[in-house]
């Protein structure tokens, strides 16, 4: 029976590029996916398309190719797998990412790959049209004003469906659900019908599987004492033999480190889901409640039981948008009496920021080492007094002018504050915010663009 | 039964999604499953998390998973605007299934 080998090669836009090249060299692949949108990702990269009308697509694009674009294609001939790639990195120019991949086969000399861009998630034209629209903050998008950058609507795998059916070695694409561009693959290789709901849920869960990389192969999940994993410094990423039917085995290539089994499978099914039973993506309305893991040897883990039901009428389009600014500032206590001085530090800053009147519209005032990640009833739930703590102060301003006060103001207790304050520093960035809406599915439409790199 | 912490049964993620985090709970033995699903209950949880959740949080959900022996709870509000816009050190609230792994059952 046809089986279909499916590997991750990153889980978000930043990470590790040569888990990816010992997967595209030693994987035995069919497909290598990156996966590399978070939820501002787009909105981030909007920004950077406006100041060069060339940018706007992942920063990592065009050293990851010039690493795996060698193995595109190479067991064709022989017969073999032939190795194809399907990314998102196309971010808020897939045009633009698609003629930099060309570029770059170019420079390495292969010639004849077929890359393909995907687009049509950029729905900002249509949101302005209908200012009345409200997001799901209770903002409509005419109160944004000039501070709306963008809007991008999950798409499915249909468009990359499109282009490989075209023969694309490589399929940029924009904003596509994370589990569709695995999803993608599986749809064009096994045929399988757009309304044959249990094996795209099936699908699906083989997508949301890999879709962060290193978190199923033991990466996110080492805890010394009571959960080890061997080698995490080498960590592998995961690919999946997935059969027509839909059911999988996740493994990760030979002697790379980390490790696969029931539990970093089941850490990662859950990973962001809500309602197992009803996980939303553009392709079906996946149903997770049923799966189940089984070892088959070690670091080979048997995926079944997911299903599928209609998927929904709408699709969500995330919104960015510009919300103000955030200043900051730390400073360090440390030694004998380091926890009051750090609180004395804090209120001193509190105090100064009502003194001197800066405007903002919230403000945080946390002691990293106490009560920073969870709070002070929780922080205090150990007995010994820390002996190194960190003020950390942050506000939202409306103002950037405000906004670096407060860093300003951490600062100055070297010479004004408590005694023993070290290692301050200061920053303040633009806010870009996220929001979303539901759009109706017919009203979005993928179009696929291809050209040769001759 | 004597009382021990989640951490020496199970083993825990969380993911974030807009200012809902969710907490998977994962029992190492299946055996255990039954002890997880009488102790964790969703006030349970919202007790554990009451000052991070505030007052104004919508109710904690809970999903069984029987055949994983996982619990997911879903925490809408407790990431206070989500990742984007809050001014939590962190903003995903990566660090609170560790948080959860502390509470005795």
């Amino acid at each position: 029976m046809k089986t279909l080998r499916i590997g991750s090669g990153a889980g978000y836009s930043g990470d590790r590029i040569e888990p990816a090249v010992e997967l595209a060299e030693k994987g035995e692949l069919d497909y290598l996916v990156f996966e590399c949108l978070a939820e501002r990702t787009i909105a981030l990269a909007q920004q950077a398309r406006l100041s060069d009308p060339e940018a706007g697509f992942d920063p990592l694009l065009s050293e990851r190719m010039r690493r795996v674009l060698p193995f595109v294609g190479r067991g064709r001939e022989a017969g073999q797998r032939r190795l194809r790639l399907i990314s998102n990195m196309g971010a808020a120019n897939p045009l633009a990412a698609a003629r930099e991949v060309r570029r770059i086969a170019v420079e390495l000399g292969l010639h004849g790959l077929k890359v393909a861009a995907v687009t049509g998630d950029d729905v900002l034209a249509v949101l302005k049209a209908s200012p009345e629209q409200v997001l799901d903050n209770g903002a409509t998008i005419a109160s944004l004003g000039d501070r709306l950058i963008s809007a991008n609507a999950y798409l499915g795998a249909q468009g990359i469906v499109e282009a490989l059916k075209a023969d694309a070695d490589v399929v940029i694409t924009g904003r596509v659900a994370d589990p569709s561009l695995f999803l993608a693959p599986q749809l064009f290789e096994f045929g399988w019908a757009e309304d044959d709901w249990t094996r795209l849920g099936r699908g699906t869960l083989i997508g949301h599987l890999l879709e962060c990389a290193g978190q199923i192969t033991g990466g996110y999940f080492a805890d010394p004492g009571v959960k080890e994993v061997p080698n995490l410094a080498r960590l592998g990423f995961p690919l999946a033999e997935v059969d027509a039917e839909g059911r999988a085995v996740i493994s990760k290539v030979a002697g790379s480190g980390g490790r696969i089994d029931t539990a970093t499978c089941t850490e990662q099914m859950m990973y962001e889901v809500h309602d197992p039973a009803a996980y939303l993506t553009p392709d079906v309305t996946a149903d997770f409640s049923g799966v189940s893991f089984s070892v088959v040897e070690a670091n080979e883990v048997r995926a079944e039981g997911a299903d599928g039901r209609a998927r929904p009428q709408t699709l969500k389009v995330s919104v960015g948008y510009l919300d103000g600014w955030i200043g900051e500032g730390q400073i360090s206590y440390g030694g004998p009496g380091a926890l009051a001085r750090a609180q004395l530090a804090r209120d001193v800053v509190l105090e100064r920021l009502q003194l001197t009147g800066v405007v903002f519209d919230d403000v945080r005032a946390e002691l990293i080492g106490v009560d920073a990640l969870h709070g002070a009833a929780l922080g205090s739930r150990t007995a010994a007094e820390p002996w190194e703590v960190r003020l950390r102060v942050a506000a939202r301003c409306a103002d950037k002018a405000e906004a670096v006060r407060i860093g300003n103001e951490v600062e100055t207790l070297y010479t004004n504050g408590p005694y023993g304050g070290g290692g301050a520093t200061k920053g303040v960035r633009q806010v870009v915010a996220v929001a979303s809406l539901l759009m109706p599915r017919d009203a979005i439409r993928a179009q696929v663009h291809l050209e040769d790199a001759s | 039964m004597s009382t021990v912490k989640l951490r020496e049964l199970a083993h825990s993620r969380t993911g974030d999604k807009g200012d809902t985090s969710n907490i998977s709970v994962i029992a190492f033995k299946p055996e255990d499953y039954p002890r997880l699903l009488e102790a964790l209950t969703v006030e349970r949880v919202a007790e554990h998390f009451a000052e991070l959740l505030g007052d104004d949080a919508p109710r904690v959900l809970r999903y069984e998973l029987p055949k994983v022996h996982g619990l997911n709870f879903v925490l809408p509000g407790i990431l206070k605007g989500g990742v984007t816009r809050s001014l939590a050190l962190d903003a995903h609230g990566k660090a609170l299934g560790a948080a959860l792994l502390d509470i005795d059952v």
